[in-house]
């Protein structure tokens, strides 16, 4: 059974990373405007970690407790030696999942990672029409997505597809999920944009309304009634919309470890927003001291770092207060209760980018595509109209 | 759904999922896509038998001789059965 770490003295914890998510690099050769990676990825496309670097990774994380591991990026398959890290993966017993866009999948690649023993693929699919999926991406990548498609049914693999919802194509989700039916899908995650990294900077151009949201969510209940089990859907609720914030990578370092292409660990995505903060490297102390001792592990471990509306709810055990990093990035204050929830004395900030989504006016403002150019940009502190609402970059 | 398992039934983990004993929590697991499954000792004791060669039956002669003192363990084992097949981590193979 998972242990229970609440209440107990911060530094003490029976915590495994069961899940090992290896963002082995920032490198894309999509540009989609919902990315959440940083918006600063470009300062860790040159230091990426070697070959031996994540196989000692994975090794270490396996000593810990870690099972299910995913590789994912940017665009994972940029780099030409998933096939050891895969190889590596499978002898030491992890559940490995490939996480792509598809772009490099050859059957000359998908080959050799059937042979070295991975797992499943995971597919991200856009839409059902070539020019949206062309316009959010940002690239022409539609007919070679269901090409690869069929190459991973036709391998044999599990077929599980991840399709990012926002408001270009939330209009379409019978047709998204008819399409993910007839490419024989075995499981289908719609999984609503979050907002980190590149989707909160264009937050007013992706969000849709609660109404489409609700109605979107009715066609995915009918359809899931009539594929029954043969096709597992999920639908993932966007948090805004949500009385209650979600229980972010289920607690901070409770079961989740991330490993981002440059070697920091996190125990989640986006936690480097966060001020004041010196995230472990794999290269300095090595993942056993990261996940058990590392200041930035135990500081939000358990639940005495909470003020304020939360030290004292009955429900802080559902949610643990939520998202540090949307703390953070939309109210400074990285402990004080995730906007989302309704208890939130800053939720107001939440209910602002509700009515902002429906301004004509910033929906109109153009999509910040993530490309280097503009991540460049953001680094040297342009495009400051578009960040300077949150309290870190994005 | 007790009914649904026949003695003379053969089953095997269903594609694409895993089984397997793990050191670091001392407890069989289900691996699939996006998720795991941790199994308790008696849930573990019988999936490690479903090879896809032995029979229901079979795999509750084997139980019954590692447990003689277990009583009525021929209904775990069955519950367990069905359990799993309502999950879809198993796959019957006649
Ligand atoms: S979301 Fe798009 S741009 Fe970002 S890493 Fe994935 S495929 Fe690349
Ligand atoms: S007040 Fe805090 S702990 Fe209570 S429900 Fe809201 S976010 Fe969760």
């Amino acid at each position: 059974m998972a242990q229970q770490n609440n209440g107990v003295a911060a530094n003490v914890t029976h915590t495994q990373p069961l899940w090992l998510l290896a963002e082995v690099t920032y490198r894309c050769p999509l540009h989609c405007a919902f990315c959440y990676n940083p918006t600063d990825y470009d300062k860790h496309t040159q230091n990426e970690l070697s070959t031996e670097q994540w196989i000692q990774a994975l090794r270490d994380a396996r000593k810990l407790g870690a099972l299910q591991l995913g590789i994912s990026g940017g665009e994972p398959l940029l780099r030409d030696d998933i096939e050891d890290i895969v190889v590596e993966a499978k002898k030491l017993g992890y559940y490995s999942n490939l996480i792509t866009s598809g772009v490099g999948l050859t059957e000359k690649r998908i080959q050799a990672f059937k042979e070295g023993g991975l797992d499943h693929i995971q597919l991200s699919m856009h839409d059902i029409t070539e020019e949206i999926n062309n316009f959010i991406t940002n690239t022409r990548t539609f007919e070679l997505k269901k090409k690869v498609a069929a190459m991973i049914k036709n391998h044999g693999y599990p077929m599980v597809l991840n399709v990012v919802i926002h408001r270009y194509n939330i209009g379409h989700i019978k047709e998204i999920l008819e399409m993910a039916e007839a490419l024989g899908a075995d499981y289908v995650e719609l999984a609503n944009t979050q907002y980190y990294g590149w989707s909160l900077v264009n937050r007013s151009q992706l969000m849709p309304s609660k109404e489409q949201i609700d109605h979107a969510e009715k066609i995915t209940n009918e359809f899931r009634a009539k594929v029954g089990n043969k096709m597992k859907i999920f639908f993932v609720v966007p948090d805004y919309f949500a009385e209650r914030p979600k229980k972010c990578m289920n607690g901070w370092g409770e079961v989740f470890m991330i490993v981002t292409a440059n070697g920091d660990v996190l125990p989640c995505h986006s936690a480097r927003v966060l001020p004041n903060m010196q995230f472990p490297n794999v290269r300095d102390k090595g993942l056993e001291w990261a996940w058990k001792d590392s200041p930035a592990f135990n500081k939000y471990r358990g639940d005495s770092w909470m003020k304020a509306p939360c030290r004292t709810c009955p429900e802080k055990d559902n949610d643990l207060a939520g998202c540090r990093c949307q703390a953070f990035l939309l109210t400074g204050d990285a402990e004080s209760a995730d906007p989302v929830c309704s208890l939130s004395p800053n939720h107001h900030i939440i209910e602002k980018a509700i009515e902002d989504a429906k301004n004509p006016q910033l929906q109109a403002q153009p999509i910040v595509f993530r490309t280097d150019k503009n991540s460049k940009k953001i680094i040297a502190g342009e495009l400051q109209e578009r960040v300077a609402d949150f309290h870190a970059l994005p | 759904m007790q009914n649904t398992i026949q003695h003379t039934d053969i089953y095997a983990i269903a594609l694409h999922h895993r089984f397997q004993w793990e050191e670091a929590q001392q407890c069989y697991v289900i691996l699939f896509p996006e998720g795991m499954v941790k199994l308790n000792g008696g849930a573990g004791e019988v999936l490690k038998l479903v090879d896809g060669q032995r029979s229901v039956g079979e795999v509750v002669a084997a139980l019954q001789a590692t447990f003689p003192d277990v009583p009525d363990i021929e209904k775990d084992i069955l519950a367990m059965f069905d359990l799993a097949l309502g999950k879809a981590w198993l796959r019957k193979l006649n």
